[in-house]
């Protein structure tokens, strides 16, 4: 290994990017690091300022304080048509007026490529969508899913370095969906582009995503893998948008060992310090996953709860049970598909390993 | 109760007939009121004196020299006022069409208030603006800027300067609502695509905005071609129109078949540019009712025009983004619309200091302020009963006009029937002809049934001219109209004529409410119609401005043009009160 170079810069570096209309805080000042190639999706409820980051790392928007790098260059003012971006929007924003080809087209001309090469290109990435036939159709002429390709083979015809996606499957319905997420993801790996994706659906997120940047109140609620953020969420919020999870609010003490206990009318319940973040007063909520808890009681190094069965949904691929606690809050529970499922009213009782509960403040 | 209230769905055949019935009276009275004396004007201009067909007249057309040339400078005229009209209509359209809501209804009414502004009053102003004596002329020499007076007046600048204030409201009118239609993203999809400023407008957002810049040529053309109050008023010799060849053909000459020639002429005119149009973008993008997405015809003249553009595109992107600094160009527009809104409101409201000078002449600045025009206007019997018979003539009018318009407007929002279109079409067909066309052919009609200066006359003559406007405005907000309310209403037991005053009318009363007001408007500011139909002591306002200001400019006028300015935007502030 040749010890002398340096790390290249990332391909994007995002430092203090924030937004503000007036009074209104659209983005608080931001931190993120994008890497070659990477899949990032910024995900949030509406109003969490993942639209607001996207439209100002295009170019759309200006940013109110912050800076942009792009390779380490500083492109924080360069102007949107400038900008070796491709934006594929929500609604498609097929121009009504150009054929499939001459959309496919446009940003090849608009950097002033040969005609010879325009034609060639378009209809090698017309061929990548599946549209081959369709190059002389209007936009208006084809299926929602067929302008949602186009729009996608009018991104990527030109290569740019970096891709934004702005919910671009929200009008599309469930089965579509999925397919062209597969698809999204077959062009991310094809033409090895970077992509950001915004999007509110956790599930979309941890289909596509390498990491996922948590957005909540026009800030950063935290970046991780998935799998990261699924297993080890840091916050009640995190915990709660991703995933069903149980949350045990209590108060929380020392129980050395490395250990701690939160302590609340429903019980004493044991987990490793090492998965508790910073806490405010002594006040602190146990993050518990359904598929975590197995029937029976406790034995070393594992915690029980007990309930009575309350409800029993059948999602297809799962049966989710609800148990109900003695003070009536309740606790959601994976149903081992190979026990017998309990019946309605039934006292139950499950048990957890200790190392697998989160405790976030 | 009959069937079809309760169960629409499954009577088709009995609804269809029941809602075209209510087109019946708006189509019997163009029928009898357009259609057939325009028809009967064209035919005689081919009848010999024996009432045989004969091309006599038109060899007299082709033979004169005279006529030709009025008739080159006609389409001289009205092709550059179209041309004009667009061209500084287009930002000011296009700065309107970029504001929330709010704001733009209130902007829009410094073009509603000028659109609707009696073309009497804007010449007037502009003969106070434009002559040897006139506002600019002394701020000119009296500031040095120039040494004497220059000719303003009287020449084809004078007529050009006023056609297209009077035409440009209605170019930006009809502009506005395609171009607020256009898809912002759309621009914003060509800038992360790698197009300049630009390319974004010349490729992207130009040509979505033609079907508008279309309709707004094809409107403002057929106006000024038909016109003749500004030539008349501010135009010389040269600047005769086709119209003003008409008036003296039938007044003065009295004959009838050259005023029927030359009608032919205008019609045809008209025609064949609605043709060209309709072949281009359907007639329906006309009104607003219909989403103005166009036919999208591929082939060589598109492909053609999207070279073209792109290379426009490329030779701005020069001066734009390298000449202009990024600043400097985000407000040049809303300047420029500053000066268009200006050069729309303000030659209009010179009449006002005008109308309290205490001075004989029209003096700018008025020497001193007194009220003794607006006292001699008062007290004088003939502008008094011409402005009662305005009133009461424009009442009657909007009564009518936006009953049956409003009927046809129904008519058409209920049935799915394929005669929809024809209707359509025939409804908006008198905004097509131009009312000069109309307004002869009344007359000739009008002068057999004794109907010549008669309230009678004018009533019917307005509503003709009327019924497009109260047709659209009706049929505008009958599109949103959830017809599910009053298939409820009929289920809960009311009956067809329950429904409709209880329900229907109440829910669209803003939109019959607007018809009205501009039915109101539209006779209230007629000229065409009343010069031939009105007379003597059966004036109507305007007429009787028309003949004072051919026989001489006094300060009476602009008393008189205040008192109608006043009427005009009083009608039009409540009319966007109704409508919020």
């Amino acid at each position: 290994m040749n010890l002398d170079t340096t790390n290249p810069p990332p391909k994007l570096l995002i430092k203090g990017l924030g937004k503000r209309y007036g009074d209104i805080t659209a983005l608080e000042p931001t931190d993120l690091v994008v890497n070659t190639g990477e899949f990032v999706t910024l995900l949030g409820p509406s109003g969490s300022g993942k639209t607001t980051m996207l439209q100002m790392i295009s170019g759309l928007t200006e940013p109110t304080c912050g800076q942009l790098q792009v390779d380490g260059r500083d492109e924080t003012t360069t102007p949107v048509h400038r900008r070796d971006m491709g934006l594929v929007f929500q609604h498609y924003a097929l121009f009504p007026h150009m054929t499939v080809s001459e959309n496919i087209a446009f940003p090849l001309k608009m950097r002033g490529f040969d005609a010879a090469k325009i034609r060639e290109r378009v209809i090698e990435t017309l061929a990548k969508v599946q549209l081959d036939a369709y190059g002389d159709r209007f936009p208006r002429e084809l299926s929602g899913g067929q302008q949602q390709r186009v729009a996608l083979a009018r991104c990527f015809v030109y290569r740019p370095q970096v891709v934004l996606m702005d919910e671009p499957l929200g009008a599309l319905d469930k089965n579509l969906r999925e397919h062209m997420q597969f698809e999204i993801k077959r062009l991310h790996r094809e033409f090895g582009t970077t992509v950001i994706y915004v999007t509110h659906d956790q599930e979309e997120a941890l289909v596509l995503s390498d990491r996922i940047c948590l957005m909540n109140h026009a800030r950063v609620e935290q970046i991780g893998t998935p799998r990261e953020i699924y297993s080890r969420p840091k916050s009640i919020f995190s915990a709660k948008f991703i995933g069903l999870s149980n949350l045990f609010e209590g108060e929380v003490s020392d129980a050395g060992n490395g250990r701690i206990v939160v302590s609340n009318p429903n019980g004493k319940f044991e987990a490793k310090a090492e998965n508790c973040g910073p806490l405010v007063n002594g006040h602190a909520t146990l993050v518990l996953r359904p598929e975590h808890l197995r029937p029976g009681p406790a034995g070393r190094g594992q915690n029980s709860i007990t309930g009575k069965v309350s409800e029993i949904i059948y999602v297809g691929s799962d049966t989710r049970l609800v148990l109900s606690l003695d003070d009536g809050e309740t606790v959601s529970v994976r149903h081992d598909p190979t026990a017998d499922l309990p019946e309605m009213g039934a006292s139950m009782t499950y048990h957890w390993p200790v190392d697998v509960a989160v405790v976030v403040s | 109760m009959t069937a079809a209230t309760l169960s629409p769905a499954r009577s088709p055949f009995r609804l269809r007939v029941g809602a075209l019935w209510l087109a019946a009276p708006a189509i019997a009275f163009l029928v009898v009121f357009f259609l057939i004396p325009v028809g009967r004007l064209l035919f005689l201009s081919v009848q010999g004196d024996g009432g045989t067909l004969s091309s006599e007249h038109y060899d007299r057309l082709l033979h004169t020299e005279v006529y030709w040339r009025i008739l080159v400078i006609t389409f001289r005229i009205a092709g550059l006022t179209a041309f004009f009209s667009l061209l500084f209509g287009y930002p000011l359209a296009y700065w309107l069409s970029q504001m929330k809501d709010n704001r733009r209804n209130q902007m829009l009414l410094m073009v509603l208030v000028p659109f609707w502004t009696s073309y009497l009053v804007k010449a007037f102003a502009w003969m106070l603006l434009l002559g040897n004596e006139g506002v600019i002329n002394r701020l000119l020499t009296g500031s040095g800027l120039a040494g004497g007076s220059l000719p303003l007046m009287y020449n084809e600048f004078g007529v050009i300067v006023g056609m297209v204030h009077a035409m440009m409201p209605l170019a930006v009118l009809t502009m506005m609502p395609v171009m607020s239609g256009i898809d912002l993203r759309l621009s914003q999809a060509a800038g992360t695509l790698g197009a300049s400023g630009a390319h974004r407008f010349w490729m992207v957002y130009f040509p979505l905005s033609i079907p508008g810049l279309a309709a707004g040529g094809l409107l403002t053309f057929i106006t000024s071609l038909g016109f003749f109050i500004v030539p008349a008023f501010l135009g010389g010799r040269q600047q005769t129109m086709l119209a003003q060849l008409i008036i003296v053909q039938v007044q003065e000459l009295v004959n009838w078949a050259f005023a029927g020639v030359l009608a032919t002429m205008l019609l045809a005119t008209a025609l064949v540019a609605t043709w060209i149009y309709n072949r281009l973008f359907g007639l329906s993008s006309l009104s607003a009712t219909e989403q103005t997405g166009g036919r999208t015809v591929d082939g060589w003249t598109r492909r053609i025009g999207f070279m073209l553009l792109e290379k426009i595109a490329s030779i701005t992107a020069l001066a734009t983004d390298h000449v202009l600094v990024r600043d400097r160009r985000t407000r040049i527009l809303p300047a420029y619309s500053a000066i268009a809104i200006f050069f729309l409101v303000v030659p209009t409201l010179m009449v006002i200091p005008i109308a309290f000078t205490s001075s004989r002449f029209l003096e700018f600045p008025p020497p001193g302020y007194s009220l003794r025009w607006f006292e001699l206007y008062f007290n004088s019997p003939i502008w008094i009963s011409a402005t009662v018979r305005s009133f009461g003539v424009a009442f009657a009018t909007a009564i009518l006009a936006t009953l049956i318009g409003g009927m046809a407007a129904l008519a058409i929002a209920r049935s799915r029937s394929r005669w929809n279109g024809a209707i359509f079409a025939f409804m908006l067909a008198p905004m097509i002809v131009p009312r000069i066309v109309i307004a002869v052919g009344l007359f000739y009609l009008f002068a057999q049934m004794g109907l010549v200066a008669t309230n009678a006359g004018l009533v019917i003559g307005h509503t003709v001219l009327s019924i497009p406007f109260t047709f659209v405005a009706t049929a505008a907000v009958l599109k949103g109209y959830d017809w599910r309310l009053d298939q409820a209403a009929a289920s809960l037991g009311a009956g067809r004529l329950q429904v409709l005053r209880l329900i229907t009318v109440p829910l669209i009363r803003g939109g019959i409410i607007s018809s009205f007001l501009f039915a109101f408007v539209t006779s209230f500011d007629e000229l065409t119609i009343a010069i031939f139909v009105s007379g003597g002591l059966k004036s109507t306002l305007p007429k009787q401005m028309w003949d004072d200001m051919i026989l001489q400019l006094n300060p009476t006028l602009a008393a008189v043009s205040v008192v109608v300015l006043v009427i005009v935007t009083a009608i039009l502030l409540v009319a966007e009160r109704i409508r919020r």
